[in-house]
């Protein structure tokens, strides 16, 4: 038992998390902003906008994360020159920052998308007869309602977001917990099991309070129609 | 307090679970190729190293290949006798332990820790951790110089941890899932330097069209063994004869010659080629 | 795939309108196309390194030899173990998922914590875990089952969770006359309604195949010899590590998208067997994490209120009432709007019913409608049928 707890002194277990929260909130960030973009591009007038963002999206969500992971070393970094620090730990933080925010934001343009679909095609017609362009119109009441509308698919895929940094392992972030983990279990593999459980239920517990909070918000913030 | 189900739902799950079952058996079959050990030898190598183990158009090539088929050929097996399994670094305790293989030549190095569990035989070569550079690199010639510049290693591996404690305190290191990644990174600039050991180095070398080369300054000794069943003196004896022999007949020097073409590669002088008696006792 | 959304946002332009288009979606196309030659340029002269365009590199990742030895290998083992995985998925949410519905409240609760544990792990530390304490207990090829167990788990806590909101979409009727032909609640709830909640999730549990596609690319972080890692292999015999990537990355992308698209397809087959809609909610199924619906859970949570009488209102007042089939219908049938959902229907300038609408049946009958008036007009109206 000793030796257990004297594992939690060597490794520290809430840094590796706080990295998996670091990733998660940078790359939510990231990819709701190239979301909404996406999701604009999506419902424009122009054709080539609408081809190329769901072309994004289709080739994001058919694509395995691991494969982007990986891609963002050898390809973005080590032949497209994308860096970000000469430090490496920095650089590769970075790096799977952008390959999670590519990835999550096809899905949070679905998410989106689900959301427009909420708002009635009153409220656009509404808007257009009030005089108001495209841009007017989706930034000031389909996109408000759209996002109320889709709290929920956005939650979850922040759930997913928070689960995939693990992924970060792929790009060489070699702190994060999957990593730790592995390492922990490489070093004292006779605890293998309470190793897991710790780690999982670290998971557990950032993970609830995200669920409670989606369906708390997504029943407040849903227009009542 | 569960109510019965009734039979129809019964039956229903047992057809579900009597498919899931034949579905697992085949998957599980297909999975390790169950055999039997009919006049046949199970040897554990890897299938993802160049110049040690790699498999390639169906068949496996590499040092410890050449090795491992020198010494069934000294226990009584023709080369079509011989099955070869995948030994991932990881599970080679455990290949051993359930009996999954006969002997591992998968660049086992023997440490004491590993005693515990498996024996070993050999050792049939020393390696030691040496550095992979650019063909033109000149700044490098030894891990001292590698303060400033990044490394790569294999995730899991050790060998740059021992370079940036005992040699370079400010080298960057980068960790790949394989030795691949790590030549590729190293192709495009991204890092300046691959450690490991340097037979490891010299096959990665060999594949890259003269692109690269092994800097040829080992600083650690490995010495690989043959992995065996724990306590198994007898098979032990009987690998360490056919190293000996392959040593004495000059098919080990060519061996390497053969893993390592388009390499100015010399195995450690000093330490090889070793002499094999480990696990006699 | 012109969306309904895209047609209401903005009025039909007029000439200076279409003109403005044109050339903003010029502008665009061309930054796009800059972009992409820019990349590609750099690939082929990259500051140092080698060409990564030349043929010397791409022959090896494309050749016969490739797809023999690493690729079709490779893409039987992802395979192998999506499909095993999915069975046993689905085998572990319907266990839990009936165990969520049960009467019993220690097997409710039980199946409740597992379920949730299971949604909320990391499938990679679930495949680190059971790939070392395999090993470690020497179980034959770890990798393999590490990589079906931590997908069955997962995925299979997504099932269960389909099963239960598929079990809240059926009618209450459904119960109510098992009820009165005197089963059980738990022979209601077996005999009745989870076959069809069945039916209602299977297009769902296709969509679920395509994560458990993707996720076995994670089996590549833990040595499992799927279509990454044999990419990976063959890329380190000739050093062109980014093209075997770039030759496994399209072979992935093609089989998710076929999964897709047959995902799409089976709805339209699924509802003859259920009175759930088998039609995926307007609510993306967000494929990485959880295509059920919150509130179609907390549907299923209420139960029936009132000892079995009709509820009044139903879901449709929670809020995201565009994520119910037939919302528009059920509102007008309530009362709650006057206009009958039949002049809902939006219309394309080729006076079409518009896909997407969530009146799908009222949709197709006015599509028959039109079918039958403009008989004779050519076959291309069918073509619609995508």
């Amino acid at each position: 038992m000793e030796a257990f707890i004297s594992l939690f002194s060597q490794y520290d277990v809430p840094a590796a998390f706080l990295v998996n929260i670091e990733l998660t909130l940078w790359s939510a960030l990231f990819s709701m902003i190239l979301g909404v973009i996406l999701v604009m591009m999506r419902i424009s007038p122009v054709a080539s906008l609408r081809t190329v963002s769901c072309a994004y999206v289709e080739l994001f969500k058919n694509m395995p994360l691991t494969i982007i992971m990986v891609f963002m070393v050898l390809g973005a970094y080590a032949q497209l020159k994308l860096s970000f620090s000469d430090t490496f730990a920095t650089n590769f933080f970075w790096l799977a920052v952008t390959g999670l925010s590519l990835y999550t934001a096809a899905f949070v343009c679905e998410s989106l998308r689900s959301g427009i679909n909420t708002v009635p095609i009153g409220q656009a017609e509404a808007a257009r007869a009030l005089g108001l362009n495209f841009m007017q119109s989706a930034t000031q009441i389909i996109l408000p309602q759209a996002f109320r509308g889709s709290v929920a698919p956005l939650g979850n895929t922040l759930i997913a977001l928070l689960k995939n940094s693990t992924v970060a392992a792929a790009a060489s972030v070699a702190t994060e917990t999957s990593s730790l983990m592995s390492e922990m279990i490489e070093y004292r593999s006779d605890v293998i099991v309470p190793i897991f459980l710790i780690f999982a239920f670290g998971y557990v517990i950032l993970i609830i309070p995200i669920g409670m909070l989606t369906t708390y918000l997504s029943n407040k913030l849903a227009v009542r129609r | 307090m569960k109510k019965p189900l009734s039979i129809a739902v019964k039956r229903m799950l047992r057809r579900g679970m009597a498919a899931l079952c034949a579905f697992a058996c085949v998957f599980a079959v297909s999975a390790c190729g169950a055999d039997d050990a009919d006049g046949r030898i199970r040897i554990g190598i890897k299938f993802d190293q160049p110049g040690l183990g790699f498999k390639k158009n169906g068949t496996y090539v590499g040092f410890d290949v050449d090795v491992a088929k020198y010494i069934a050929r000294k226990l009584g097996y023709s080369e079509d006798q011989i099955v070869w399994k995948e030994a991932p670094s990881k599970q080679r305790e455990a290949m051993l332990q359930n009996g999954d293989v006969d002997f591992i030549v998968a660049t086992y190095s023997i440490t004491d820790e590993r005693k515990r569990v498996v024996s070993f035989a050999g050792p049939y070569f020393v390696a030691g951790q040496d550095l992979l550079v650019r063909k033109d690199e000149k700044g490098i010639d030894g891990p001292e110089d590698l303060n400033g510049k990044r490394l790569c290693s294999v995730t899991g591996s050790t060998s740059a941890v021992t370079v940036k404690e005992k040699f370079a305190n400010e080298v960057q290191l980068m960790e790949q899932p394989g030795y691949a990644e790590c030549a590729t990174a190293l192709f495009s600039g991204i890092v300046d330097a691959v450690t490991t050991d340097d037979i490891i180095l010299a096959g990665l070398a060999s594949a890259s069209r003269g692109r690269l080369r092994v800097v040829g300054k080992p600083f650690t000794q490995e010495y690989y063994g043959v992995g065996i069943k724990k306590g198994n003196t007898k098979l032990a004896r009987n690998i360490n004869n056919a190293i000996s022999e392959m040593i004495k007949d000059g098919s080990w020097k060519r061996a390497i010659a053969d893993n390592t073409k388009g390499v100015d590669y010399t195995p450690d002088a000093k330490y090889n080629p070793p002499k094999p008696k480990e696990g006699e006792k | 795939m012109a969306s309904n959304e895209s047609a209401v946002l903005f009025d039909q332009p007029g000439p200076k309108g279409r003109k403005t288009i044109r050339i903003v979606n010029w502008i665009a196309g061309i930054i796009f196309a800059v972009v992409l030659v820019l990349i590609l340029m750099r690939l082929h002269n990259p500051p140092d390194g080698e060409n990564q365009l030349s043929w010397e590199l791409w022959k090896p990742a494309l050749d016969a030899e490739a797809w023999t030895d690493f690729y079709l290998p490779g893409l039987w083992a992802t395979i192998r173990a999506s499909v095993l995985a999915v069975i046993g998925a689905v085998v572990f949410g319907l266990l839990f998922g009936i165990g969520r519905l049960l009467p019993n409240v220690i097997i409710r609760a039980v199946s409740g914590a597992i379920v949730e544990f299971a949604r909320a792990v990391p499938v990679l530390l679930l495949m680190i875990f059971f790939w070392r304490w395999f090993a470690f207990a020497g179980l034959p090829s770890p990798a393999y089952w590490a990589v079906v167990l931590a997908l069955v788990i997962y995925n299979g806590s997504v099932v269960a969770e389909l099963v239960r909101s598929g079990v809240g979409n059926l009618p209450n009727g459904q119960r109510e006359a098992s009820l009165a032909l005197g089963l059980t609640r738990t022979q209601s709830l077996i005999q009745i309604e989870v076959p069809q909640a069945i039916y209602a999730m299977l297009p769902a549990a296709v969509t679920q195949l395509v994560v458990v596609l993707k996720d076995t690319a994670l089996g590549s972080i833990i040595m499992y010899t799927d279509l990454l890692q044999e990419s990976r292999r063959l890329g380190s015999m000739y050093f062109n590590i980014l093209q075997t990537l770039v030759v496994a990355a399209v072979v992935y992308f093609i089989v998710c998208w076929l999964l897709s698209r047959l995902a799409e397809w089976l709805p339209s087959r699924m509802q003859q067997h259920t009175a759930a809609p088998a039609e995926p909610e307007p609510v993306a199924p967000i494929a990485i994490m959880d295509p059920s619906n919150v509130n179609q859970i907390a549907v299923a949570k209420e139960g029936v209120p009132l000892g079995g009488a009709q509820r009044l209102y139903h879901v449709h007042h929670r809020g995201t009432n565009a994520s119910i089939h037939r919302w528009r219908e059920t509102r007008y049938v309530q009362g709650y709007d006057e206009t009958h959902p039949e002049s809902q229907i939006e219309f394309d300038k080729n006076g079409k019913p518009i896909k997407d609408n969530p009146l799908e049946d009222l949709m197709k009958e006015a599509k028959k409608k039109e079918a039958e008036h403009h008989q004779g007009k050519g076959q291309s109206k069918t073509d619609r049928e995508s």
